[in-house]
């Protein structure tokens, strides 16, 4: 009898205990930027990644999961603060870091014990010879964009440009990712971190009188670059080249008409017929009455990439070697195209050329040129051990 | 030709930072006030053209509603907060004012988002002018330097030939004989503020067509403008003339010469970052230079 009793109990609680494991939600840490200028990345990339969860109910790959959005306010020892916490806490998934000195600072600890899937930056230290194990970067490595930008302006058939960046590590390496590919004859220019006017650089390149310029200034720097391109005239003669986050869906509508006939290279079209991909920006667009930025679709593909690895462990992420191997063959409709990932755990995707022009409202949009690249393997894989 | 043209750049560059540093060294000068909220003003200036622009489509009526809405702010901010720090010391003034560029930063998300709104402009503000034979200008930057110009005039006119500028000047000498000499010097602080704040929010219509309109746009300059008023003397408005005019040629005539000069002189891996490093110091060095040489500035208020 007293046999019996123990061996119910037992059962029991372990009907329980397996009952309390399927109910659990997996909780995923969102350590993103959402105050200072840059806020609204974080804002775009945290409302893609909810999108994709609020479609499946709360769901992702079927497994309920919870979303824990933390702002780091751009401070890399503020991301270091809340990681900690969350690490303390048991979060072991972890996203939404939009900034490269951000996740510096949050690599570590973030994939000691857990994961971190990039849905944004993806510094060149971190992928090619420090390439970790637990830290995946769904969304771009970061020199590839502007090696992509100096194919398509071979392509183009520009044969002198002048290259401006502001003289930091992310805008040195945008000039030599640029450099790397692109084949004719280059002028650099550093401009200052966070600077305002930019008339005399402007000077600069109508006296140089290239085929075409090409620009980083992410922010209210790009804004201000193009503002004062177009107010210069240099618009209508001279041609631009810039990687998105030089101009943004955002940053376009902010900058108005002088926008016009500027190239865009990205890793997102957001006209692409893709299904997966007409779905999202449709859902973006009703949920949030805006137009999602390629911040949004990156993120959203995050999710939705984390959701068919979670479906692939059945929601069990308490297996490091099983959940990682799911990752690394993660199958999942990207609405970028194809998708895998690299030796080096960063993904493998195509590479756009858009430019943008009116529509038949007059309405500012990035119409899509070309394919710039197909799986495009990124320079720091091959150095990569995993 | 090109030279001319990175002259008037420059001098756009000095509009812009005299339009603040003007208001900014008055506050300073008479009040005794580090204003780091100074920016805030200049933000909702840019904020209130940029919006009122896109509402309406006027152009002018944008710069009325920058200016307006520049001196409301200023006015509800002088008399809940500014008011209470006159008599205390900077770092109360330091935290309250950094408080006010956090509360205004908000403010502005709160009302207008987080997307910087683009600021429409007429036809005729995006063409140019034949400034000498061969040198086309935009028209843009013309009015940038035509208004710094003007407001430089009217500055000068208001602080030596009124009576409110007496005051001024006086109240930048000796604040408290002014006072015990009857005169309302809460009102007089009232109206300095205020009318820094009408230069910001006139700074940020010339600027919201240029640059982009955005949270934090003030902090950016702020600086700029502090060493501006260091270098030009504190409370001094002829210095901030000064001031604007060295700071705007050295950072505008750096940023196209020293890259060319040292890339002659030196090898390209060194120039390139040698010559960003001296660019982004100049301003610094500049300050350093002229307070060796002139502790209290160029023309300080009390000579």
């Amino acid at each position: 009898m007293k046999k019996l009793l123990v061996g119910t109990l037992l059962a029991a609680s372990c009907v329980t205990s397996l009952l309390a494991q399927a109910q659990d939600p997996v909780r995923i840490g969102f350590i993103t930027t959402l105050s200072t200028p840059a806020g609204y990345l974080g804002e775009d990339s945290r409302d893609g990644f909810q999108l994709a969860i609020d479609q499946e109910n709360g769901k992702l790959g079927g497994v309920p999961v919870s979303l824990l959005v933390e702002d780091d306010g751009l401070q890399p020892a503020r991301a270091k603060q809340i990681i900690d916490r969350m690490s303390l806490d048991g979060i072991s998934l972890y996203t939404g870091v939009i900034f490269s000195n951000v996740l510096a600072a949050v690599v570590n600890t973030a994939t000691k014990d857990g994961f971190y899937i990039s849905n944004n930056t993806g510094p060149s230290s971190l992928a090619g010879k420090q390439c970790k194990p637990h830290y995946f970067v769904a969304s771009y490595q970061n020199d590839t964009i502007h090696e992509m930008a100096g194919v398509a302006a071979n392509e183009l058939g520009y044969k002198k440009m002048v290259i401006l960046a502001p003289n930091y590590q992310g805008g040195r390496d945008a000039l030599e990712g640029f450099k790397r590919t692109y084949k004719g004859e280059v002028t650099e220019i550093y401009t200052k971190l966070n600077q305002l006017d930019f008339s005399v650089e402007l000077a600069r390149v109508r006296s140089l009188a290239p085929d075409a310029i090409f620009e980083f200034h992410p922010g209210g720097a790009g804004i201000n670059f193009a503002k004062q391109y177009g107010s210069s005239g240099l618009s209508k003669t001279i041609p631009m080249v810039v990687p998105v986050f030089s101009m943004d869906e955002r940053m376009l509508a902010a900058t108005g008409d002088v926008a016009k006939g500027m190239n865009i290279v990205t890793l997102w079209n957001p006209g692409s017929e893709n299904p997966a991909n007409q779905a999202f920006v449709k859902a973006f667009s009703e949920k949030y009455n805006r137009v999602p930025t390629v911040y949004a679709a990156q993120t959203y593909d995050t999710a939705r990439l984390i959701g068919a690895a979670l479906k692939s462990v059945g929601g069990n992420t308490k297996d490091p070697a099983a959940f990682r191997q799911a990752l690394r063959d993660v199958k999942f409709d990207s609405i970028r195209g194809d998708f895998a990932f690299g030796k080096n755990q960063h993904a493998v995707i195509d590479w756009y050329l858009l430019r943008v022009e009116a529509d038949a409202n007059g309405k500012l949009v990035q119409v899509p040129v070309q394919t710039i690249a197909k799986s495009q393997v990124d320079s720091f894989a091959a150095e990569c051990a995993l | 030709m090109l030279l001319l043209e990175q002259i008037l750049n420059g001098l756009q560059y000095s509009a812009l930072l005299f339009l603040l540093a003007s208001g900014l060294t008055l506050i300073f000068g008479i009040m005794g006030v580090i204003n780091l909220a100074h920016g805030a003003f200049y933000m909702v200036g840019a904020f209130c053209a940029a919006y009122t622009a896109s509402l309406s489509g006027s152009f002018w009526l944008a710069g009325l509603a920058a200016v307006i809405g520049s001196a409301l702010y200023g006015l509800l901010i002088e008399t809940s907060i500014m008011r209470r720090l006159y008599a205390r010391d900077h770092l109360d003034q330091v935290l309250a004012t950094l408080a006010v560029v956090f509360f205004t930063n908000e403010l502005i998300t709160v009302l207008f988002g987080r997307s910087p709104p683009a600021m429409p402009t007429p036809e005729w503000y995006g063409t140019f002018v034949e400034v000498l034979p061969g040198l086309m200008y935009p028209v843009s930057r013309l009015l940038f330097i035509a208004a710094g110009a003007l407001v430089a005039i009217a500055m000068w006119l208001l602080i030596n030939h009124t009576r409110l500028g007496m005051l001024i000047r006086a109240g930048a000498d000796d604040h408290e004989m002014v006072g015990a000499l009857g005169v309302n010097i809460a009102r007089l602080y009232t109206l300095v503020f205020v009318f820094g704040c009408v230069l910001c929010g006139l700074a940020g219509f010339m600027a919201a067509p240029l640059l982009s309109v955005e949270i934090g746009m003030g902090e950016k300059v702020l600086i700029t403008t502090f060493v501006v008023i260091v270098v030009g003397g504190v409370g001094s408005v002829r210095g901030a003339l000064a001031g604007a005019l060295l700071i705007g040629m050295v950072d505008g005539l750096g940023r196209a010469y020293i890259p060319q000069l040292l890339d002659q002189l030196l090898p390209a891996e060194v120039s390139g970052t040698l010559s960003g490093g001296l660019i982004s110091a100049s301003a610094y060095i500049v300050m350093a230079v002229v307070l060796l040489v002139r502790p209290r500035g160029l023309l300080p208020a009390r000579a």
